[in-house]
C-alpha cells in the first residue's frame, strides 16, 4: 500500500488472545507512538489504555479460549488512534461494563476499573460490541508535548 | 516480573519488580497468598517502588490481600514513590482502605 501523506502512520498487529502477549501489544503501540516524540506521562498513558482493551479482550471476549486479537494504531499530526478488536463473546450491556467497578468476573479479583483507566487516561472512548460477534475498543489521544512545541 | 517476600515480625513485606498486569499478577496472586497462609504474620506490605508498570490488574491484586488481610484482622499497606503508580492508585480510590508510605520503615510503624 503507497501512502501520499507522509503526516499519517499507520500499523496493524494480530496476535493469539494470550495473557502473556499483553506486554508485547503495549510496548509495540508504545514503539509505534514514540514517532510522535510524546511525553514519558503520555507514553504510559497509552501502555495502560492499551493494556487494558487486550486484557479485557483475552478474559471477556474469548474467556481464555483461543482467539485472534488485532491491534491498530494511526499516527496523523499530533495524534494517536488506536484500535483493539476481538471476534469473541461480545458485552451484552455496553453501560453496565462501563461502570467503574463493575466486573462480570469478581472470582478473578478483577477491578472492574479497565474501562475507566481507558476513560482517564486517553482522550475519546468508543465502545461497539455485538453479541457472539466481538467488541471494537476505539480510543484516541492528542500529544499535548508536540503541540506545546510549536 | 519478580517478586520476593520478607518477614519482619507481624508484617510480610512482599517487594514487586517488572511489570504488574493481568498476566504477572496471577503469578503474584498465588506466592503472596501461598507464603501469607503458610504463616502466621497478619499484615501486608506491598513495596511498588521498582514497578515500571501496573494496570488495573494491580488494583484488583492490592483489593484480593486488602480483603484477605481484613479476614485475619491485619491490614495491608502500600509504599510507592512514582507519581506514575500513584495516579493509578488514587484514580482507583483505594487510598481509603489502604495506607500508602513513601518507605518500608514507615510502613511498619504504621
Amino acid at each position: 500500500m503507497v501512502r501520499k501523506n507522509n503526516d499519517k502512520n499507520y500499523m496493524r498487529i494480530e496476535f493469539l488472545s494470550k495473557s502473556s502477549n499483553e506486554s508485547f501489544a503495549r510496548v509495540v503501540v508504545a514503539a509505534f507512538a514514540s514517532q510522535l516524540d510524546p511525553t514519558i506521562e503520555e507514553l504510559s498513558d497509552i501502555k495502560t489504555a492499551v493494556s487494558e482493551a487486550v486484557t479485557n479482550a483475552i478474559i471477556h471476549g474469548y474467556e481464555y479460549k483461543e482467539g485472534i486479537v488485532v491491534v491498530e494504531a494511526t499516527l496523523e499530526n499530533n495524534r494517536i488512534d488506536i484500535v483493539v478488536e476481538d471476534f469473541g463473546k461480545g458485552i451484552e450491556d455496553i453501560n453496565k461494563a462501563m461502570e467503574p467497578f463493575y466486573t462480570s468476573k469478581p472470582d478473578l479479583e478483577r477491578s472492574g476499573m479497565g474501562f475507566t483507566v481507558m476513560e482517564t487516561f486517553m482522550d475519546e472512548l468508543e465502545v461497539e460490541s455485538e453479541v457472539n460477534k466481538g467488541t471494537r475498543v476505539r480510543m484516541s489521544k492528542t500529544f499535548k508535548s508536540l503541540s506545546n512545541k510549536e | 516480573m519478580q517478586l520476593t517476600i520478607d518477614i519482619v515480625n507481624d508484617y510480610m513485606i512482599v517487594k514487586l519488580r517488572g511489570e504488574l498486569d493481568h498476566h504477572t499478577s496471577e503469578y503474584a496472586r498465588k506466592k503472596i497468598d501461598q507464603r501469607y497462609y503458610s504463616n502466621n504474620s497478619a499484615n501486608i506490605v506491598l513495596d511498588l517502588r521498582e514497578l515500571n508498570f501496573m494496570d488495573s490488574a494491580g488494583i484488583g491484586l492490592i483489593m484480593g490481600r486488602y480483603k484477605n488481610c481484613i479476614d485475619r484482622n491485619g491490614k495491608v499497606s502500600i509504599v510507592s514513590t512514582s507519581p506514575y503508580i500513584n495516579r493509578m492508585l488514587k484514580m482507583s480510590g483505594i487510598q481509603k482502605l489502604v495506607d500508602i508510605y513513601q518507605t518500608i520503615e514507615e510502613a511498619i510503624k504504621g
